[in-house]
């Protein structure tokens, strides 16, 4: 069997606030090891979604399992085998490069030996040990949006979700950031990332896109533009959006 | 519990790398003392007043230099006619004039009654109130020992003033500022803190790890938990020290009580921040909420019992209120928890509503 098996699995997902349905019978699978793109407009119901597979939030109904553990009864267990980044970045500022890593580390349960070994490999590979004493507040985005990701990643999670995670950074910084991100998932880390970039969307193996809280198209970049017969994602995006104003007018 | 613990030195080293925060926490306790023990006084001392003597006897001249020798008066000018009363006031210096009228001694001693008239400048009208009780009661007891023997049947109150002899103002301050700090430190710096993590996003990052959202609550309230405890000792060592605030009952149960304040304290603290996902909005929330209620609702400055009902029974439900009952009934009469049970108990009560209401807005916010 070649197949690989899924690690997050979503049936009939829908999450609603009041009267308003954020969610619409979600129902996708990631596989393992791949990356998977959450696309959408803002409000569209990526972060809701990605939330609720966090364990930040309860969906309304439906069935999911993340790592191969049941969302409403295996929470902790979720917690623990998986990494989450989120658009802000999230590191504190009043503590050193350092800091934030062994605290990061310190709540994953990693000993005191794992968290030196990391952090000094960590430091290492993003080139960061001259700044290894600065303040987060001192050191420019790209560096904190590196760091970021690589905290989130300390404790070898089985997927690590990011959630808007080249918001606000320049072309050159975001391109290096999903080098980052590729070698991630060549070390076996399922990623699931959500993005309003188009461009980015290419780099992903599959994505999703999705318009009014449903999923409105689910497949490779390669064949999302086959089916649509346009150039680029973009395109296939524009596609979606515009067949959701005609059906609204 | 590992886990726990890294959690806990982070949120230390937020507190020390800040130096606002903890100048705040260090600073504010011993300058505020200060200010109320040292500024903020009712006592009146060296209040220049005039003296319009219509009389000019034996018998008023003993009375105005046992006035100006009491130490709370100084003589500052005397005035020949009552025209000249009210330029006087207006000049600004006199703070009060005293009057006696014609032939003072003599209607004393026959019809056993003479008037003086105490004109006070109730621009101020706190400071004009003393002044004239301080000075009718001057008159009083001299005007009695003058005329021990000559009056058949009189009646001789002897004050005392119990558990604050000398009336000293500190005395009150003390427990009202302890009540007003805590609440400040504890309730006001954890919401900022918690709802700062909210606001940089870190929040979410805390909840997503395996941290329980219990451990990552009090992982962050514990170190002002102690900051606040630390403050408590500080303020009482303070009072005790410079100020000669006593100490009557027992300082175990004191802490003890102190401990239990602190933490209804944060409860709020954790309250206001499920509420809120701004720091500004909780600080406003804190200040207008907590500390506004706790200056002037708390019978801290103005004594309850005059308040209109209504606002006593908005007094009941100020947690601040009880825990100065309990100080004051400790430190200065050296009650036990014999007769602070009950109060000891509304605060246990505050605390649980207080943490019964995060929790469910807490898991609102979840769900």
């Amino acid at each position: 069997m070649t197949m690989p098996e899924n690690i997050i699995i979503v049936k009939d997902l829908v999450k609603k606030f009041g009267n308003f349905t954020a969610n619409d019978h979600l129902t996708f699978e990631v596989k393992k090891g791949e990356i998977f793109g959450f696309l959408g407009a803002n409000g569209a119901g990526k972060t809701t979604a990605i939330r609720i597979l966090c364990g930040l939030s309860y969906p309304t109904s439906g069935i999911l399992t993340v790592a191969g553990y049941d969302i409403y009864s295996q929470r902790e267990l979720i917690k623990k085998n998986i990494g989450y980044m989120s658009q802000k970045f999230s590191l504190y500022e009043d503590l050193t490069v350092f800091e934030n890593i062994r605290f990061y580390a310190g709540i994953y349960g990693l000993s005191k030996k794992e968290i030196e070994e990391r952090s000094e490999r960590l430091l290492e590979r993003l080139d960061l040990q001259t700044a290894r004493n600065k303040l987060i507040a001192d050191i420019p985005l790209g560096w904190k949006q590196k760091l970021a990701l690589s905290v989130a990643i300390i404790h070898d999670p089985k997927i690590v979700f990011l959630d808007e995670p080249t918001g606000g950074v320049d072309p050159i910084t975001r391109r290096q950031f999903w080098d980052m991100i590729f070698e991630t998932a060549r070390n076996g880390i399922t990623v699931f990332v959500t993005t309003h970039y188009m461009d980015e969307a290419e780099y992903c193996d599959r994505v999703s896109i999705m318009v009014d809280g449903r999923i409105a198209a689910l497949d490779t970049p390669a064949n999302l533009k086959e089916q649509f017969h346009v150039a680029s994602m973009n395109d296939v995006f524009l596609r979606l959006a515009r067949s959701k104003v005609t059906t609204e007018e | 519990m590992k886990r726990f613990w890294g959690f806990v030195v982070k949120e230390f080293f937020h507190i020390f790398r800040d130096y606002r925060t903890l100048l705040i926490l260090f600073g504010m306790p011993a300058v505020q003392l200060m200010l109320f023990g040292f500024v903020l006084t009712n006592e009146i001392k060296d209040a220049r007043i005039a003296v319009l003597d219509l009389s000019k006897d034996e018998t008023t001249r003993k009375l105005t230099e046992k006035i100006t020798s009491s130490g709370y008066f100084l003589l500052d000018r005397n005035l020949s006619s009552f025209n000249q009363i009210e330029p006087a006031f207006r000049e600004g210096n006199i703070k009060m004039v005293i009057v006696f009228g014609k032939d003072f001694e003599k209607k004393l001693k026959k019809e056993n009654a003479a008037k003086v008239q105490l004109i006070g400048d109730a621009s101020d009208p706190n400071t004009a109130n003393i002044l004239v009780n301080y000075a009718s009661g001057i008159l009083n007891s001299s005007l009695l020992t003058m005329n021990a023997g000559q009056i058949p049947l009189q009646i001789l109150p002897e004050t005392r003033m119990l558990y604050n002899p000398e009336l000293k103002g500190v005395y009150m301050f003390v427990p009202g500022l302890m009540a007003m700090l805590m609440i400040l430190i504890s309730a006001l710096m954890t919401s900022i803190s918690i709802t700062k993590e909210k606001e940089t996003g870190t929040m979410e990052l805390l909840l997503a790890s395996p941290l329980r959202p219990a451990q990552i609550i009090i992982g962050k309230v514990f170190p002002y938990v102690f900051l606040a405890f630390i403050d408590a000792c500080v303020i009482l060592l303070l009072a005790n020290l410079v100020f000669g605030v006593p100490l009557a009952g027992s300082v175990f149960l004191l802490l003890l009580e102190t401990l239990l304040y602190i933490i209804m304290a944060l409860s709020l603290g954790i309250l206001v921040s499920t509420v809120t996902n701004s720091q500004q909005i909780a600080m406003m929330v804190s200040l207008m909420a907590l500390m506004l209620p706790t200056i002037l609702l708390s019978g801290f400055i103005f004594p309850i019992a005059n308040m209109p009902q209504i606002m006593q029974w908005l007094c009941a439900v100020m947690p601040p209120k009880y825990y100065i009952i309990i100080i004051k009934g400790i430190m200065l009469q050296g009650n036990g928890l014999a007769f602070l049970w009950r109060e000891t108990l509304v605060l246990v009560g505050f605390t649980t509503i207080f943490i019964l209401l995060s929790i469910k807005n807490f898991k609102t916010r979840l769900a």
